[in-house]
């Protein structure tokens, strides 16, 4: 019986690492069917970005009571991770609990450390759930976010509550049976909080205490390498991208738009035809963004590093006010999109043409143009997020390749040409505010 | 100090002299066309004067930064009017430019470098700041100690470019009551006309975004609602009208205020 567990354990465990492993090497390629950015410069800021956003979750703290709870939830699932060394371990040799002889009371802390922050990340998952299904936030309740989004937050919030369960059960079963002297149960020292909830078990046999430990055991490790499966098809993928996506970081300014060198060249030489044009390090094949294959790689990033918390959208002007455009809902579509064409790849083998595009078929026109370019959702999003730098692509695609404007746009445009300023003036009468001041 | 405070020094004329001006002040479309802004573009080139600073603008040689139309999608124009911009002012060999207009600031500080306009830039808040800091200008409260002013942020001078504390502190002279609105500085909302906005209708929705942003500052009571760029003025000031508060509730530009303060203006 014994080594049937242990080879069946060794082949769900590599399985399941790589079924995860392969999935998120689709993913990586999904991202670089994007256009190329050069974003590895200031290495020595990079590292700071990514300990204080990624690692140390500063913006988080705007909201400082989620912060906290969340804060549990991630720092348990860190340390509960580093416990997972030892379940493989035990799970492929047969023995039980290998490193506890070895490490005497560093293994008392340390388990009674993971006991204490699954007991808390318990407690942020009941509170994050009550706020999703009881309270029903407006952030939460929106229209992008109905049907999978909601279902996959809540079946994660639901999973971390069976695995801390799991972790606390077993803990506690395992604490009575060293209590009985059960042979294969070496002694663990005072476990923090199994030292009071093995009561619950108090008066089993000790066989059935087995079947529970073993049972929560297996549902533990079984639980995360489901997790792990999981995450590429979820929001939760942010625990893992919240950091290359911090990393890679745009260090120009916010307010700056990008520039784009090719019609900068073209408009150059118009302007005089003498000039030497600038060496352009890629040229698109359209202006602006049509699909998710015209943004640039690092848009596609943080598509797929989007925890679809809402808190763009919810300091969004235009949503605000009630007009259709959700930075979130920007990102979930570039997602969407991305990963349809990522299947489109699968299937051909290069990209084939399916007659749909991000622009038109997932992201409206109405939604780019409400955009004021505030900055509220770049400033707002707690893993280093750009929901504007998508939008102003998508709008240069509109105007420049589809001569989609609006009627008073068009004459704005006409007006710059003509007159150098949005409204219909005569240039010669531009300083005549100075005979009225 | 210049004996009359409306002198406007042209550009080109200084330049045909061989005088160079210690700033290139960017009037902006909005500072040269539009009659509210106007006043602000006045009331600066007042201060400008009464301090002593020995400036210039580019007059009718000037042209849109290119701002709406780079944020609307339309990069040629963009480029054309920038370009035009940036050669001229090389040119003349600036190298230091006052705006009172964030968006003029933000796209000729942040973008104009990418093609090869590189200039120190200040907003005319920061420029103030500095006035006071080598108490080159000296203003006191006057009719406005004790009045309560709130400050909305301008989405360009604030997220986009880290300026919260320059309008503040030079709010802070007229010893009047600076009141936070509850979504301020980083967390500040938008007036509405960025991105172009400002020149067509908003799309389909609930409720117009200068409305909902005036709300939010008719809530501290204010008496006066600061502004800090030409088109939030706008924005707020149809805003309090829309609400029907305009007897009550003023809007006016931090270069006002100061001007005003320092009796330059009315
Ligand atoms: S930049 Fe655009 S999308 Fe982002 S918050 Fe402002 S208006 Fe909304
Ligand atoms: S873009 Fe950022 S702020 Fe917006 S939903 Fe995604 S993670 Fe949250």
């Amino acid at each position: 019986m014994g080594i049937v567990l242990q080879v069946l354990f060794a082949l769900i465990f590599l399985a399941s690492l790589g079924l995860a492993g392969m999935k998120l090497w689709r993913i990586r390629r999904n991202i670089f069917l994007g256009t190329p950015e050069s974003l590895n410069d200031r290495k020595a800021d990079r590292w700071k970005h990514m300990t204080l956003f990624a690692l140390g979750q500063k913006k988080m703290f705007s909201k400082p009571l989620p912060a906290i709870l969340h804060g549990f939830i991630y720092v348990s699932f860190v340390i509960v991770n580093v416990e997972l060394i030892e379940i493989a371990v035990d799970g492929i040799t047969g023995h039980h609990r290998t490193f506890a002889p070895y490490l005497g009371g560093f293994y008392t802390f340390m388990i009674s450390l993971i006991e204490v922050l699954s007991a808390l990340a318990l407690l942020a998952a009941i509170v994050f759930l009550a706020r999703r299904n009881v309270l029903k936030i407006k952030r939460f309740t929106q229209p992008e976010l109905k049907g999978w989004p909601f279902k996959d937050a809540n079946l994660i919030l639901i999973m971390e509550l069976i695995l801390v369960t799991a972790i606390l059960t077993m803990n506690a079963a395992d604490f009575q049976l060293q209590q009985l002297g059960a042979a294969h149960y070496p002694d663990t020292g005072k476990l923090f909080v199994a030292q009071y909830t093995s009561a619950v078990f108090s008066g089993m046999e000790m066989h059935q205490l087995e079947i529970v430990e073993r049972s929560a055991w297996w549902l533990h490790i079984l639980g995360i390498l489901f997790f792990l499966n999981y995450l590429p098809y979820s929001k939760h993928l942010h625990i893992i991208l919240a950091f290359p996506n911090a990393w890679y970081v745009r260090f120009t300014s916010p307010g700056a738009i990008q520039n784009m060198p090719v019609i900068a060249n073209e408009v150059k030489t118009m302007l005089d035809p003498s000039a030497t044009p600038e060496p352009v390090a890629f040229t698109p094949k359209t202006f602006g963004a049509k699909d998710v294959t015209d943004l640039s790689w690092k848009s596609l990033l943080d598509a797929y590093s989007c925890t679809e918390c809402g808190r763009c959208t919810a300091s969004c002007p235009a949503n605000i006010t009630g007009k259709q455009l959700s930075p979130r809902k920007i990102m979930m579509d570039t997602r969407d999109r991305l990963e349809e064409v990522g299947r489109n790849l699968d299937k051909h083998g290069s990209v084939q043409d399916d007659g749909k595009s991000l622009l038109g078929d997932y992201i409206s026109i109405e939604e780019i143009r409400a955009c004021t370019t505030c900055n509220a959702c770049v400033d707002a999003c707690p893993v280093s997020i750009n929901p504007l730098n998508i939008i102003l692509e998508l709008r240069r695609y509109a105007i420049m390749e589809q001569s989609n404007a609006p009627q008073e746009w068009n004459m704005m445009f006409n007006n710059m040409e003509n007159n150098q300023a949005p409204w219909q003036f005569n240039p010669a009468d531009r300083l005549n505010w100075k005979n009225e001041i | 100090m210049q004996e009359n405070l409306n002198t406007v020094p042209v550009m080109a004329e200084l330049f045909a002299q061989g005088e160079t001006p210690e700033v290139l002040f960017w009037v902006g479309c909005a500072g040269s066309f539009d009659d509210r802004a106007k006043k602000i573009t006045g009331a600066l080139v007042k201060i400008l004067n009464a301090t002593g600073v020995k400036f210039a603008v580019l007059g009718t040689e000037e042209s849109c930064t290119g701002d709406p139309a780079r944020r609307a999608g339309n990069e040629f124009l963009f480029q054309m009017l920038a370009q035009n911009n940036i050669a001229l002012m090389n040119g003349y060999g600036i190298r230091k430019i006052v705006t009172a207009c964030p968006h003029c600031f933000n796209i000729i500080k942040n973008e104009y470098p990418a093609l090869g306009g590189n200039y120190e830039v200040l907003h005319h808040t920061t420029f103030l700041q500095q006035l006071i800091d080598a108490g080159r200008l000296k203003v006191d409260g006057g009719s406005f100690a004790g009045k309560r002013i709130t400050y909305h942020d301008s989405c360009y001078l604030g997220r986009a470019n880290d300026i919260y504390e320059a309008p503040r502190v030079v709010l802070q002279v007229l010893d009047a009551e600076l009141a936070e609105m509850k979504s301020c500085k980083s967390k500040g909302l938008c007036c509405g006309a960025g991105g172009a906005q400002m020149f067509k209708e908003a799309e389909h929705g609930n409720k117009e975004i200068n409305i909902e942003r005036t709300e939010q500052a008719l809530e501290v009571q204010p008496d006066i609602i600061a502004s800090a760029c030409p088109f939030c003025n706008t924005m707020m000031t149809d805003g309090v009208k829309m609400k029907e508060k305009e007897a009550d509730v003023k809007v006016y530009d931090v270069a006002e205020l100061i001007a005003m303060a320092g009796g330059l203006i009315a």
